[in-house]
């Protein structure tokens, strides 16, 4: 058996659960475990319910678990809605006097975190810390990593703060060492590998957008893609990036098009309903072939929806966004690191192609953190397709538009490019960028633009992932953030069945099937199951319509919340 | 020094006698005497008669969507600010299809130029009611009238405590040319509302009738008293005043980013090996 803890964290909105979560995440991550955190968040500053949860192990972890070995409740509710999860040998680490309920029961452990920090730190404000503490102690790790980041999390406030903090994170450790006899049954080993990297889809994509030269990012504040605009113009002065707030969507995706003809690499990023109003700028970019990556970040829709929750209903919405006809691709990334690289991919392929592409992905992946030994920046692409000044140095008469065996005109930067002038039109167009209205023209265009490139996009498009058993009878087929509940499930069914994932990250266009005819592999399989978290199987739609496959078999989630381990197996179960 | 040939582009699809006409050489004359060239400058548009002009013209041009013209010019700036970023847009354009844009552009103050050409009409859609068309119009689709009040581009501006704010009417060119110069001089966002007769489908608001009523703001008038300023933009009606209304020298948006006080973002050349230890903070 390895090593795979759940820790669930609850409370109301405002207790600190990030804070006590992000630092014993850390925790586990630098002392070299896997780990895998999921948070359920109600739409609220103050009050509700959220959790934070934290699964880590000593081999790879890629999901979240509905049963759990360590509640810490912050509030009676907590232990309310929690009670029923956890483990018959787990703990529930609580404050009675501050929930003003003591329960009995060998799992409960009863620590005063309000008391320890009154006692110890001389402020109640100090019980997080504590609790912190505890959790150690519950696994007798040591406080070496906790007292680093008490010290870095504290900086500004003093040795005198960072001093009391780590006493009261001792003092909780030692409490749970001496009052919980249970505890010593824990059994936990030290990882052999030393520290791996923690990160979330959302910072993912961030830092993918920062290494392959993005420079301009303009977007208003949505759940939950709000993230990359946090993370980018925290890095907007080091790195020389403009990060704007714009007024509206409509204004975002208008002001990325504009700084992307100006000359720069340019992004911008929403949830659903904020994209919705990005559509007929959308469009403006198919038509002047400007570059622009748009990062959306799924929340269950329609309209408003469940604002801080899950759902992968925005697919075919986002596959036919955008009035007329014109070439676009769509990645949907399943784990942070692809999330990282498909970022990468996608600037790569708009500039290349000068078209607008997406990546997708939803708050269930936007939220998760995922550790990793490493991103290799060495896999990085970055090709500036953009001519400046001597680039242009041989050209007789520039022509924004002209025409190419490829599709593909010379994109040239307005002001650095000597005396040639770059025009783009909204109106269909000829060679230069004049407004035109005859036939002739406009069918060269659309040849141009659209029916030339398109075989050339499809050839960059890489094929689905299969992961298991290389000629399977059971096929779970899915697409971003559902890969690594999907893999655990085929880890543990694959122990008596020739089972497979066959997992899609570049959904749009749909591989070319030469290199690996991954519809073959479907149709000769026993049973496909498609599995999604939407409600009308919106990728086996798609994959009908471009391949002819039909699904017989589906799991649909659309309840908010994403697939847990035993809730996707027990589904696949009732299949098999 | 370039000339108004170098600005020459394609014969404009405008009515006969459209007011247009006389911005678009105005506009060529005051870059001309400006000595800025046509590669030194970005028009940007949206879709309307208005929009229309660049394409008259020769320059870098981005004609984009209707009413989304200051986005697209604010960015625009924002990359690659060496530019002379000057927007052209529609009265429905700008005030209407674009007015939450109008208003955000003003308070960021990126330092481009914007020009309406208010003709008080929707004129490539062929006649109904424009943000500035007079309440009690009738047009096809208000055929009662007009009800709402038109909207004062300038009291909104100045409200707003725009950089620069001016009034002028293509039937005076002369007039026209230095407001246009003193626009794209000035640093800051730049508003120049120029009264633009729409032959075909405004016969209320003909060259005659501005002819009849505008007037230039006084010698004296001080465009950096903000209430004065305010005051005299409500006046409308009998009379019309020309002229800059408002003026106040404050930071740009453009001198608020850091990124881009000591080189264009468009010049900063990207570098992996600068950024690759950001990897390093996730451990
Ligand atoms: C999103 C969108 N809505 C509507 C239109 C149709 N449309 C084009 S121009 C215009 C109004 C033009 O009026 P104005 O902006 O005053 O410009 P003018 O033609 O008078 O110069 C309208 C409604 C459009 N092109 N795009
Ligand atoms: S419709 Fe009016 S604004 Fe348009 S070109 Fe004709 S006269 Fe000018
Ligand atoms: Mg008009």
């Amino acid at each position: 058996m390895f090593l795979d803890y759940t820790l669930r964290i609850g409370g109301e909105a405002g207790q600190g659960l990030q804070t006590i979560g992000g630092a014993l995440a850390k925790i586990f991550s630098r002392t070299g475990y896997h780990v895998f955190t999921h948070q359920d968040y109600m739409s609220m500053v103050r009050g509700g319910h959220n959790f934070y949860q934290i699964r880590f192990s000593d081999q790879k972890v890629s999901a979240y678990r509905d049963m759990v070995d360590i509640l810490l409740a912050l509030d009676l509710n907590t232990i309310e809605i929690h009670k029923k999860s956890v483990r018959d040998d787990g703990f529930v680490l609580y404050d009675s006097e501050t929930i003003k309920k003591k329960f009995e029961g060998p799992e409960f452990i009863d620590v005063p975190f309000k008391k320890i920090a009154l006692d110890v730190g001389k402020s109640s404000i100090m019980a997080n810390t504590v609790a912190t503490g505890a959790v150690l102690g519950l696994f007798d790790l040591g406080l070496e990593r906790l007292k680093e980041i008490l010290k870095s999390a504290f900086k500004k406030k003093g040795a005198e703060i960072i001093e009391k903090n780590i006493a009261c994170a001792k003092a909780g450790y030692d409490y749970v060492l001496s009052n919980c006899p249970r505890c010593e049954a824990v059994e936990i080993r030290e990882p052999e590998e030393k520290k791996l990297m923690l990160i979330d889809g959302i910072q993912a994509i961030g830092m993918g957008a920062l290494m392959s030269g993005c420079k301009f990012y303009s977007a208003y504040p949505m759940t939950p893609s709000t993230g990359i605009l946090n993370y980018l113009a925290s890095k907007a002065e080091e790195f020389g990036l403009v990060v704007e707030q714009a007024e509206d969507e409509i204004s975002a995706i208008n002001m990325a098009i504009g700084a992307s003809f100006a000359g720069v690499r340019a992004m911008t990023g929403s949830s659903g309903g904020g994209f919705a109003l990005m559509v007929e700028g959308l469009s403006l970019a198919g038509i002047t072939e400007t570059p622009i990556v748009i990062a959306e970040i799924q929340r269950p829709g329609p309209a408003t929806g469940l604002p801080t929750r899950t759902e992968q209903a925005d697919l075919l919405f986002i596959l036919y966004a955008g009035h007329g006809e014109f070439p676009k691709v769509v990645f949907e990334p399943g784990t942070p690191e692809q999330a990282f690289y498909l970022t990468n991919r996608a600037f790569e392929l708009a500039e290349k192609y000068q078209i607008p592409v997406f990546i997708q992905s939803d708050q269930y992946l936007g939220d998760t953190e995922w550790t990793f030994e490493n991103f290799d920046v060495e896999h990085l692409i970055y090709n500036d397709y953009r001519l400046r000044e001597k680039d242009l140095e041989g050209v007789e008469e520039y022509k924004r538009y002209k025409y190419s065996d490829t599709g593909i005109s010379l994109l040239a930067v307005p002001g650095e490019s000597g005396k040639h002038l770059v025009v783009a039109d909204s109106d269909e167009h000829d060679e230069e960028g004049h407004i035109i209205e005859d036939a002739e023209t406009r069918i060269k265009m659309v040849r141009k633009r659209l029916l030339k490139k398109m075989p050339l996009i499809k050839k960059e498009i890489e094929a689905p992932l299969l992961y298991g058993d290389p000629s399977p009878e059971i096929v779970l087929v899915g697409h971003g953030s559902t890969y690594g509940v999907m893999k655990e499930v085929v880890d543990i069914l694959s122990k008596d069945r020739k089972i497979a994932m066959m997992h899609f990250s570049q959904i749009y266009p749909l591989s070319e099937r030469d290199r690996f005819d991954y519809i073959e592999l479907l149709e000769k399989a026993k049973l496909a199951i498609s599995i999604e978290n939407n409600a009308m199987g919106q990728f086996a739609k798609l994959i009908r319509a471009e391949t002819g496959f039909e699904f017989t078999h589906q799991i649909l989630k659309y309840d908010g919340r994403p697939f847990t381990i035993e809730n996707l197996k027990e589904e696949v179960d009732a299949y098999l | 020094m370039p000339t108004s040939e170098d600005y020459k582009g394609q014969v404009p699809a405008w009515c006969p006698g459209c007011g247009n006409f006389q911005i678009l050489s105005t506009i060529k004359q005051a870059l001309v005497e400006l000595g800025i060239e046509p590669w030194e400058v970005l028009l940007v548009s949206g879709i309307g008669q208005s929009g229309k002009l660049p394409h008259y013209m020769k320059c870098h041009t981005f004609n984009g969507l209707h009413g989304r013209t200051l986005p697209v010019a604010t960015a625009a700036k924002l990359a690659n600010h060496p530019l002379h970023v000057i927007a052209v847009a529609g009265d429905g354009d700008c005030y209407g299809e674009g007015g939450n844009h109008f208003l955000h552009a003003i308070r960021k103050n990126p330092n481009i130029t914007l020009f309406v050409h208010d003709n008080q009409i929707y004129g490539l859609t062929k006649g109904q009611a424009s943000p500035t068309t007079a309440r009690g119009t009738h047009t096809k689709i208000q055929p009662y009238g007009v009800p709402s009040e038109p909207l004062n581009p300038l009291a909104m501006a100045i409200s707003l405590d725009c950089s620069f704010v001016a009034r002028g009417f293509a039937g005076n060119q002369e007039h026209l040319k230095e407001l246009m110069k003193a626009a794209i001089t000035h640093k800051g966002f730049s508003l120049l509302d120029i009264l633009q007769p729409c032959v075909t489908f405004n016969k209320v608001n003909t060259f005659k009738w501005y002819r009849d009523r505008v007037y230039k703001l006084e010698e004296e008038y001080d465009p950096y008293n903000r209430v004065k300023a305010f005051e005299r933009s409500l006046e409308w009606g009998d009379k019309i005043p020309n002229g800059i209304f408002y003026k106040n020298d404050k930071e740009t948006l453009e001198e608020m980013v850091p990124t881009i006080r000591k080189e264009p973002l468009v010049r900063q050349k990207f570098s992996i090996e600068a950024v690759k230890h950001e990897i390093e903070k996730f451990y």
